[in-house]
């Protein structure tokens, strides 16, 4: 054991161009996946704030009484695509009104009576603002004989269906693209190392030393090099995002980093690839001599 | 010891041994000699494993070299030293670390390594120059080194492809020489070159290759009755 792990650390020692040649291979091609991966996860972010605006909103008949508005709110609460229910009166209703509709202030003003019906505001949960759930809960809701019209909009949330189906396609070809372009160039590097000692992988079998013997040095060498190299990774993407922070004032939503889950995901990503690599050059190299 | 009965090679070239049979006997003393492409290192690779014979049976240290499966090959290689025209060291390790190199992979234990290479190199008379470097050498120290590796496992036969090739005259006669008391500690010794001087100071058994067969034999010994492992 500790022989392996003195092997593998003289290999960076022997060849630390090399080494921090493959490091630095890794470390970009992780840094292209983790860039790639920030955009999706900003895309996704904004996707999620556009839909927590998805709500359905249901018009209560003029003279509706209280209880029974009250009990129909706790049952449609209880639909398992509703989140929350917002009862809105008719008075509420004329307040925002004129609050949100400046130009109609005047109007709104002078009227003797409140022409806005009193509202149930329905949001949905996440995974289900989609434009199916919706139309699936608006049509619930118009089986209650109080609820005078129903709206949501249709249109809208469908875009947003497309948006979100074309977003999470692009997203997932592009980031297959990118990582397997990753194992790709990752796999090349250390098999540049693996070539690189060829000569001393002959001795090593020469003087009997095993497969094993002679792959553990080289997996271990090769995860070392996935885990820095994703280390690299990390810092370069954060160093990037800082950057973007400091320069790109969105008003609206931040840019949010990587959560540490996925940050952790991407550095054990780099220590299999280091891992796979090694495993198939050196195997296939022990295979041919 | 070892054990070649009708042994064919083919390479995609051409035909490398034809009907080759020879038996080498325990702590025996063999020059290979012949041309080159005469076959010479075909045996030897043969020998330890490097190659498979095309048909025939090869008999080395107890091990059938055409049924030799992967895990057997270490295990072959730990009972035999090799030694080669161009020494094949690691350059960025010192003579002691390649000596030990060859002890490690089998797994010996760290705390009897140092001993053991030491007594290798001392052997060999190179004990005062354990942390050189092998750019630091000359040709023979070098070689000298790559002989005390060969040594270090403690092999039954030392197999020796033109040990002496890259070496001036004074080189070749000390470490001939050093091969010599090898043998004469018992370790079975093959060598082949291309020296006939060599060949000529002693009375060694000699066997002769063209083109693949054997065309002389000093010492035919067919080992009827012998003991082999």
């Amino acid at each position: 054991m500790r022989l392996l792990v003195r092997e593998a650390l003289q290999a960076f020692r022997r060849a630390p161009l090399l080494s921090a040649l493959s490091i630095t291979t890794i470390g970009f091609s992780l840094y292209a996946v983790g860039l790639f991966a920030l955009v999706a996860v900003n895309l996704r972010e904004a996707l999620r704030s556009v839909e927590e605006r998805v709500e359905v909103v249901a018009y209560l008949l003029r003279g509706t009484p209280p209880e029974t508005i009250a009990q129909a709110s706790q049952d449609i609460a209880a639909f398992p695509e509703v989140a929350r229910v917002t009862f809105v009166s008719e008075d509420e209703a004329l307040k925002r009104a004129r609050q949100e509709l400046v130009e109609f202030r005047d109007a709104y003003r002078d009227l003797s009576v409140n022409p806005l019906p009193a509202s149930l505001e329905i949001q949905l949960r996440e995974g289900y603002r989609d434009a199916a759930h919706t139309a699936a809960v608006a049509e619930r809701l118009k089986g209650y004989g109080f609820i005078e019209d129903v709206r949501y909009g249709r249109e809208w949330i469908e875009k947003l269906d497309r948006l979100r189906n074309i977003a999470g396609l692009v997203g997932l070809t592009i980031g297959l693209a990118f990582a397997a372009v990753a194992v790709v160039i990752i796999g090349v590097t250390i098999r540049i190392t693996v070539l690189q000692r060829a000569r001393e992988i002959a001795i090593m079998r020469l003087v009997g030393a095993t497969n094993g013997f002679i792959r553990g040095p080289f997996l271990l060498e090769g995860m070392l090099k996935g885990l820095f190299g994703g280390v690299l990774a990390v810092a370069l993407l954060y160093g990037t995002y800082l950057l973007f922070r400091s320069q790109v004032q969105l008003a609206t939503s931040g840019i949010v980093f990587l959560e540490s889950p996925q940050v952790a995901l991407g550095i054990i990503f780099g220590v299999l690839i280091g891992l796979g690599g090694s495993l198939v050059s050196v195997g296939r190299h022990l295979r041919n001599v | 010891m070892i054990r070649f009965s009708h042994v064919f090679k083919d390479y995609p070239k051409g035909v490398a041994l034809k009907n080759v049979s020879l038996h080498i006997a325990k702590g025996e003393f063999v020059f290979l000699t012949g041309h080159s492409g005469a076959g010479k290192s075909t045996m030897l690779k043969l020998l330890y494993g490097e190659l498979r014979p095309t048909a025939g049976d090869i008999r080395v240290s107890g091990f059938s070299i055409g049924d030799l499966s992967p895990a057997d090959i270490p295990r072959l290689r730990r009972r035999l030293g090799i030694v080669f025209q161009d020494f094949r060291l690691l350059e960025d390790r010192t003579a002691e670390e390649n000596v030990a190199f060859a002890l490690e992979v089998t797994g010996c234990r760290q705390d009897a390594i140092a001993s053991k290479v030491m007594r290798v190199l001392t052997q060999v008379g190179l004990a005062a120059k354990a942390q050189a470097y092998p750019q630091e050498l000359s040709g023979g120290e070098q070689q000298r080194v790559a002989i005390a590796r060969a040594l270090v496992n403690d092999p039954t036969i030392l197999v020796a492809d033109e040990p002496t090739g890259n070496l001036d005259e004074r080189a070749t006669r000390g470490v001939f020489q050093l091969i010599r008391e090898i043998n004469a500690g018992g370790t079975a010794v093959v060598m082949a070159t291309h020296d006939l001087d060599l060949v000529k100071q002693t009375t060694y058994r000699t066997v002769e290759l063209r083109e693949g067969t054997v065309v002389f034999d000093s010492g035919v010994d067919d080992g009827a009755g012998e003991e082999d492992e």
